[in-house]
């Protein structure tokens, strides 16, 4: 067992957790934050993508005990409670989602990568979202979805 | 203010998608001490079970118990039609991956900790894992069937060409991103009610009641939504569900039963993979006069799905194309491998492939563009003298349009122009080559089978003037929920935040179909239509009668119900009619007109209409490594009146990316033990953001409306896009065209860089 001391969007969590429980797992069954899915569990789809320290990460690679310390934050943690973040509208505006499990992971992937990079070409945002597999779309929405919010963020 | 109809609004679940509040199944509030279960699979391929031995699995931490075959009171059945898929392997093993016998425990790792503890001791047979071994060993599920129209063999005995070719058309996982998921809660006595991912809800409350040996009413199932299916969930969330079932059962706990993706793509069954020979006869100028197709389709180890895919490989065989002797036959090949099933297109993307690779063969033979090959062939357009000419199974085509639809989409996408650049380029660059190809799609639509062409549903009008809607439908990411919720706002006169969009649940509307053979708008949405028609009629009637006016004066629109020279509010209407004791509440149903089927001629009009549509693809090679790219895709097709153009566009553009993911970069491959090798993401490369060509053009083709009577004249977009990759498949097989010396290649599907690289050098197949 771990002792995990943990800031999840905002708020602090600590709990007594065994030493192999993946990060999703605690995301979605000790917090409850459904949001992150889980995809593959091989680190491969992206649909666990959350942010540590303001990184993306597949949180289905990385132990719940890795975290400690860290500052989370999932799908449900991005808006500040009254707007949605640019990204998510994007999304929704954008049609950039059809069944919409991956879409969480994607939007959480996509805000880093323009927080990374200022003036993203399309084909840096194709390829910056390799690691997001989407089944349904196609990905032409979600590339445009990305270029409205990004050109939002980088106002 | 109109309504909602044939607006592109936004899928009806964007905002709780993009916020991570849609629940799907795994995210449904689950109590702490419900039970876990993961399944047991066998690791033969065909064999004798001598011995299960589950006393460690037992004795492992958190487990509570363990299900096999003798836990089941009724039938040891998962199978959608023919009782040949047992739940638990009784006896004989016949895949590598069936499940054996299940762990149940509190927590998802646990049982899947303990079911690895298992010993299983085999008396392994020899086992049938490829097409070419069932071939020859004549291991057939049923003996061939074929659809025969004219006189074949004299037509080809006749013909001043003749040309014979075959392929090989791999198969496909879905990967659907939400693997399959079910959970039970035991209600009281024996009732139970279920939540699972799948796409056919009755299907599963048929199954767990026949496992449990009680009545279908006593089993409800419950499903809002799936992360994607495909074809995937119709008859695979089966078995999930009926494990979850036995497990409430047997420990009087929730239990839920949801698939890792290891133990979802080694346990589910696939795409069929096919082999296509043919034998066809032409003219100098390239117009088919005759063409026997033989079609052989791995089935795996039962039948699940194959009779009806097998008929619908057949029904597509001649694709767009007017043939006036054809012969196509379906050889059923039964093998120990998972029992492959529907996905997206069911039978038809394999039977227009093997089309498409005729004329590509019958253009390099005449030394012809294949576009003009093509459009010598095809069916008489609609409004010319020609028009109506029959398929091979003897349906008069009245409704085509891919004459005129490929005439614009070539010189739209400027085709002739682009052909002979790329011509030029690759005698200038013997490295890296290009490729085009325009191919078209005509897709019958409604289920083969006809009994299943009907639907049901459910609407009732609140006195606030909110609508409670409900329909056997089943939404897995189309937006099928979206449209439908369009068509019976409209039908009221109301935006679609006024229509609450439900459950889809066997208690609400019985007997519902499968939402699949993208039928789902068309069938609910007339369902929801007949509905609302039904309550318009009685408040039509009611409110009338109170303003003294003319019942055919009363027009629901703006939200408003007008009568004579009223206009009150639709809120104020339905509290009107409820205090007159005028009941708000109305089923509707629908059941496709003028179709028939008979089995056993193979003749009749299987489908209400033919969805329309091409694509002109072109590709680069590097001859040195076989990798590939699509570097520009035009897409044209008929939706005929949009419900919702944002959906639909939707549905052209992933289908035809999940289309050419399956014809270019999707491999399955078996081992020789039968063990499925590519059993994740890692060795199974699904399309990602980049593989997306640089340029995407897609338009909806103007046409007027379906000329059949649909809902709101519109047109099926689910599966019929996915075909439109065939353009790809083509497209790269023109980049490595001349390259090797016995001309035109024999490029397989999928053409992976590595099968591009074996056919160049000679060494496929
Ligand atoms: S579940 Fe983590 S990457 Fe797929
Ligand atoms: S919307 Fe279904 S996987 Fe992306």
């Amino acid at each position: 067992m771990a002792q995990l001391s943990i800031i999840v969007n905002g708020q602090r969590h600590v709990n007594e957790i065994a030493d192999n429980i993946l990060l999703v797992d605690y995301i979605r069954e000790t917090l409850a934050l459904t949001g992150t899915h889980i995809g593959c569990d091989t680190s491969q789809c992206g649909a666990c993508v959350v942010h540590v320290n303001g990184i993306s990460v597949k949180s289905c690679t990385m132990l719940a005990a890795q975290a400690d310390g860290a500052e989370v934050t999932t799908i449900e943690g991005i808006s500040d409670g009254e707007n949605l973040h640019p990204m998510q509208e994007a999304f929704h505006e954008q049609h950039g989602l059809q069944c919409g499990f991956c879409t969480p992971g994607m939007v959480m992937s996509a805000i880093e990568l323009v927080e990374k990079n200022k003036d993203l070409s399309e084909q840096d945002i194709r390829e910056g979202l390799e690691g997001n597999i989407c089944r349904c779309t196609g990905y032409h929405n979600i590339v445009k979805a990305v270029q409205t919010a990004a050109s939002k963020m980088q106002r | 203010m109109s309504s909602d109809l044939n607006k592109p609004i936004a899928h009806d679940s964007a905002a709780l998608y993009v916020t991570g509040t849609a629940k799907f199944t795994d995210d449904i509030l689950f109590p702490d001490d419900g039970l876990h279960i993961a399944l047991g699979l066998s690791s033969v391929a065909h064999g004798k079970l001598v011995n299960v031995d589950l006393q460690e699995v037992l004795k492992a931490e958190g487990v509570v118990c363990c299900l096999t075959a003798e836990d089941i009171k009724g039938r040891n059945d998962a199978s959608p039609v023919f009782g040949d898929d047992p739940v638990f392997a009784d006896g004989l093993v016949s895949y590598h991956g069936q499940s054996v016998f299940a762990v149940v425990a509190h927590s998802a790792k646990q049982a899947r900790i303990a079911a690895l503890k298992a010993q299983i001791t085999y008396e392994e047979l020899p086992a049938i894992l490829t097409i070419e071994e069932a071939i020859s060993q004549n291991n057939l599920l049923r003996a061939p069937h074929h659809i025969e129209a004219g006189s074949v063999d004299k037509g080809l005995e006749g013909a001043p060409h003749r040309l014979q070719g075959q392929i090989k058309i791999g198969g496909q996982e879905h990967f659907y991103l939400e693997g399959q998921a079910a959970i039970a809660f035991p209600g009281e006595a024996a009732e139970l009610h279920l939540h699972v991912s799948t796409q056919h809800p009755t299907e599963i409350q048929h199954k767990v009641a026949e496992a449990l040996g009680i009545g279908f009413h006593q089993v409800s199932v419950q499903v809002r939504r799936m992360g994607g299916a495909f074809g995937g969930k119709e008859s695979q969330a089966n078995l999930p569900a009926i494990i979850a079932a036995l497990a409430a059962v047997k420990t009087g706990k929730p239990a839920k039963l949801v698939y890792d993706r290891d133990e979802d793509m080694r346990v589910t069954g696939k795409r069929h993979d096919f082999q296509i020979s043919y034998d066809v006869g032409f003219t100098n100028d390239g117009k088919i006069l005759a063409l026997n197709v033989e079609q052989f389709l791995r089935c795996g180890m039962s039948f699940d799905l194959s009779a009806a895919i097998a008929d619908r490989a057949m029904m597509h065989a001649e694709n767009a194309y007017f043939i006036p002797d054809m012969r196509v036959t379906a050889s059923l090949c039964k093998t120990h491998t998972p029992s492959n099933t529907a996905f997206r297109g069911f039978g038809g993307p394999q039977g227009i492939m093997g089309m498409e690779r005729i004329i590509d063969d019958i253009a390099a033979t005449l030394g012809l563009d294949p576009l003009v090959i093509r459009q010598r062939n095809f069916y008489p357009d609609k409004g010319t003298s020609e028009s109506g000419k029959p398929t091979p199974y003897g349906q008069p085509v009245t409704d085509c349009v891919i004459g005129q639809l490929v005439d614009r989409l070539s010189r739209d996408a400027h085709y002739q122009t682009r052909r002979l650049e790329i011509i030029k380029w690759n005698k200038d660059n013997p490295v890296l080559r290009r490729g085009i190809a325009l191919t078209p799609v005509k897709f019958g639509i409604s289920f083969n089978k006809t009994m299943l062409n009907q639907a049901g549903a459910l609407v009732h009008i609140y006195t606030d003037g909110t609508i409670h809607l409900n329909h056997g439908g089943t939404e897995m990411g189309q937006g099928l929920f979206t449209k439908i919720a369009q068509i019976c706002g409209d039908a009221f006169g109301l935006p679609i935040d006024r229509v609450a969009i439900t459950p889809t649940h066997t208690g609400k509307v019985p007997n519902s179909s499968a939402t699949a053979a993208s039928s789902g708008t068309d069938l609910n949405g007339m369902a929801t239509a007949a509905a609302a028609e039904t309550l318009k009629a009685r408040m039509a009637t009611y409110l009338a009668a109170q303003y003294q006016a003319d019942v055919a004066s009363v027009r629901f629109a703006d939200a408003q119900v007008y009568v004579g020279d009223e206009a009150i509010s639709f809120a104020k209407a339905a509290m009107m009619c409820w205090q007159g004791r005028i009941s708000l509440s109305a089923t509707g149903f629908y059941a496709t007109p003028e179709i028939h089927w008979d089995p056993d001629k193979a003749k009749g009009v299987p489908f209400y209409y033919f969805a329309y549509g091409a694509a002109v693809t072109e590709v680069a090679v590097d001859r040195l490594t076989g990798e590939n790219r699509l570097l520009r895709v035009d897409i044209l097709h008929d939706v005929g009146r949009s419900i919702n153009p944002a959906l639909d566009r939707g549905q052209i553009e992933g289908g035809f990316i999940q289309g050419a993911g399956w014809l270019t970069t999707e491999e399955l491959v078996y081992g020789k033990d039968g063990r499925l090798q590519t059993h994740a993401p890692a060795t199974y490369k699904i399309p990602a953001c980049s593989d997306r060509p640089a340029i995407m053009n897609i338009t909806l083709f103007e046409s007027g409306g379906n000329p059949a009577d649909t809902i709101h004249k519109s047109k099926a977009v689910g599966e019929p896009p996915f075909m439109l990759a065939t353009s790809v498949h083509s497209a790269l097989r023109h980049a490595i065209e001349g390259l090797i010396t016995e001309g035109m290649p024999n490029l397989d599907a999928p053409a992976t860089a590595e099968q591009l690289l074996m056919t160049l050098k000679g060494m496929a197949r």
